[in-house]
This record gives C-alpha cells, structure tokens and sequence, in this order.
C-alpha cells in the first residue's frame, strides 16, 4: 500500500526539494511507499484532505484542528524553535505607524493562510478594524502580498513572519513591519492518518534520531529545520483549543 | 494609558465568590497591553491556574510559582462588576465560548485592559479545565466597556 504525504503550501519555495528527498528518507526508513503531492492553494489542498486523500500531513495549526478534531489525526512531532508568527508590514513610506494607525476602508492584502490571515485580522482589532470596515483582497502568495504594498495597491499585508525574512533583501527594505506576533505557542506539526497509524512508533523513532544520521541531517537543513521535537495528544489539544479561541 | 489615570493610591478589600477577601492597594495607572503578544493560561475546573505563559506572567506582575496553583480570581480588579464574571461562568459551564472585556488587576496593584476568550477543554468527552486567551483590546471598547461596568457596579 502506498501512503499520501502533503505539506502546507505556506513554506517558502526554496524547499520544495528540501519535502521530496524528506519524502525519500522517510520512506527508505520506513520501508513503506509514500508518494508526496504538494500544493499551491490553501483550499484545495484542504479539499483533498477533506476527501481522506492524505496519510501524513505537515500541517499548520489551523488545519491541525480540523484533522484531530474532525479526522481522527495524530501529531506526532513538530520542528524545534520554529513557531508560526503573523507580521503586519506597510510600504516603508506609509503614514501609518502604528495598528492603531489604520483607519476605516484601509485595504488589506492578504493570503488563503488561515493562520496567519486569522492573527492578522486579531491584531487589527485594537484599531476596531474588522472584515466589515475594510477592503480585503487575497493573494496567491507572500510576494503577491509585498507587490501589492510596494505598488500602493494595498494598505497594509499579512505575512507569515518565516515568508516575510524570506523575501528578498531589496523588497524587505520598501516595507516596514507596524507589528509582530509574539505567540510561541502556535507551530506546524507532522500529523499521521488512521491509515498510517500503526507506522507511528516507528515514524516518531525515525525523525526524533534524524539530525543523529548524516543523511538525515541534510535533508534537515534543506527543509529549514533543525530538529524534530516529540509532541503529545495534550500539547496537541493544547495548541487546538488555542486557535478555537482566535476564530469567532 | 488611560486619560483619566491619576495615580491614585486606594486601598480596598475585594471579596471573592468563594467567601474569601484579601486587602490590598489599588493605583489608578494603566499599563499598556503589548503589541503582537497574547496573553495565556489554562485553569483546572475550579478555575485554579495551571498553566501561563510568559506575556501572562510579564503582565499580572506576579512570578510563575505565584500564580500557579492560585486561583484565577487573584486578577480581578475591584471595578469589575461580579455580574461580568457570572455571565462568564454561566456560558463557559455550558460548554461555550466567552468573549468579553475585561480589567484586570495586577501584582503592583495597577492595570490592564484585555478583551479575553474563554473555552471549556474537553478531553474524551470530561472537562478538564478552561484556557482563556487575552489580546490587545481597541480603545473604543475599553472606553465602552468603562461606562458600562461602572453603571452594572453602582447596581450592585
């Protein structure tokens, strides 16, 4: 039997091939077939999911709830030091200087993140802005959003703050950011499937020793990673009952 | 901070639900509520806190070993009227989520304004406590919230 892997589509493209020889890894170790299928859209990779497509799952926090809740998922490990934080960034010649800055009908450049687009819209909230008194547009992706902003077509964007360092040097330099998330507590996690579950022992033994393999610990850096962290069914719940508090 | 901050210093005895009170001093000064941060802790079903996390332990003033094992109550700020925290027991027993501002009281006897989600944790089907999230309130709301809690006090 060959299982399915899919990966949130809001990692940054330069490891794309960093998730195919991951892919590799895990199924020499394993000794199983895995086939990996990667996704440019929030929603229809959420679809599929839906649609019981997927048997291993790098998900972030948002999705993570609906496949524990909903789908009888598991998260098995999550990646060390890495948790997901939104940024709020303008034009660097913007007058707003702060949230609180922003007004009424102000435009909002945004993504199908629904992570970040949730924390986003949360921290705008002490400005009393809301989906109601402004102009949301969503984009394909993190440097749609930046365009938009450099070119005076949005007002503010939602990045995730991991895309946002990633944006080139020149781009990070005509934007400034007006606030940055500081949760810690919200993450991507590798959960696994009904299907899969009786592989978990074994996929849990393998990524919490990857950095030990030198193989591993190259495909390590390839994803952006340092090392796998074990996570538990309550820091999982913990996490979960986080987000339902963020979404009304 | 607030525009009508005074810096005041009043002493006052706040009684809890559970019949306990403790006197301690009450400063008129707001503390603002840091940008991006949000604020959480989890508590057991009587409301006894089991977790917090760092913006919690910065804002209340108090140590982690303080509020651990303390009850939630200890943030209760005396303006607060006690049918605020009724409404929030009444929903969050049902099982449902509560939003609300809320004023909170800290260690050194100052203030902070946070508008707080409560949601029951339930775990095979039992629940096993409440985590409550807190953010940056807007300053209409807190404004709002000021009026409207200072009439539900004076009714008490």
């Amino acid at each position: 039997m060959t299982f399915n892997l899919t990966v949130s589509p809001d990692f940054a493209p330069d490891h794309i091939s960093g998730w195919y020889f991951f892919n590799t890894w895990l199924q020499r170790k394993l000794g199983v077939g895995i086939h990996l299928e990667l996704y440019d859209s929030f929603d229809a990779q959420r679809e599929d999911i839906r649609a019981e497509k997927f048997d291993l799952i790098y998900a972030n926090p948002y999705d993570a709830s609906m496949l524990v809740r909903e789908m009888g998922f598991q998260a098995v490990v999550k990646p060390a030091s890495k948790s997901d934080e939104t940024i709020i960034a303008v034009n660097a010649e913007s007058p707003f200087h702060t949230v609180e800055d922003l007004i009424s009908g102000c435009r909002v450049a945004t993504t199908d993140d629904p992570d970040v687009h949730t924390m986003g819209m949360i921290m705008l909230e002490s400005a009393d802005l809301d989906k109601n008194n402004t102009e949301i547009k969503q984009h394909s992706s993190y440097v749609v959003v930046a365009k938009n902003l450099l070119n005076g077509d949005a007002d503010a964007g939602f990045f995730l703050k991991d895309a946002y360092d990633e944006l080139s040097e020149l781009i990070r330099s005509k934007m400034r950011v007006l606030v940055s998330s500081q949760i810690s507590v919200v993450h991507h996690s590798l959960l696994v499937g009904p299907r899969m579950a009786e592989h978990i022992p074994a996929i849990q033994t393998a990524l919490l020793t990857m950095h030990d393999d030198e193989k591993g610990k190259g495909v390590l850096e390839s994803m952006d990673i340092e090392t796998w962290e074990p996570m538990d069914s309550e820091q999982t719940e913990f996490m979960i009952d986080l987000i339902d508090t963020l979404i009304d | 901070m607030s525009e009508q901050d005074t810096g005041e210093v009043r002493t006052v005895e706040i009684a809890y639900f559970d019949g306990t009170k403790r006197t301690t001093d009450i400063v008129d000064r707001e503390v603002p509520y840091p940008d991006g941060k949000l604020i959480v802790s989890r508590t057991d079903p009587q409301g006894i806190i089991t977790h917090a996390n760092q913006a919690f332990i910065d804002m209340s003033g108090y140590s982690e070993d303080e509020l651990i094992g303390t009850n939630h109550y200890i943030l209760r700020h005396p303006d607060m009227p006690a049918v605020a925290f009724k409404g929030l027991w009444d929903t969050i027993e049902q099982g449902t989520k509560w939003h609300g501002y809320v004023k909170n009281l800290r260690k050194d006897g100052a203030y902070y304004w946070v508008k707080a989600t409560v949601i029951p944790n339930i775990r095979n089907g039992q629940l096993v406590g409440y985590t409550s999230v807190r953010r940056k309130p807007s300053r209409s709301k807190i404004v709002e919230s000021e009026a409207l809690y200072k009439t539900l006090l004076a009714e008490e």
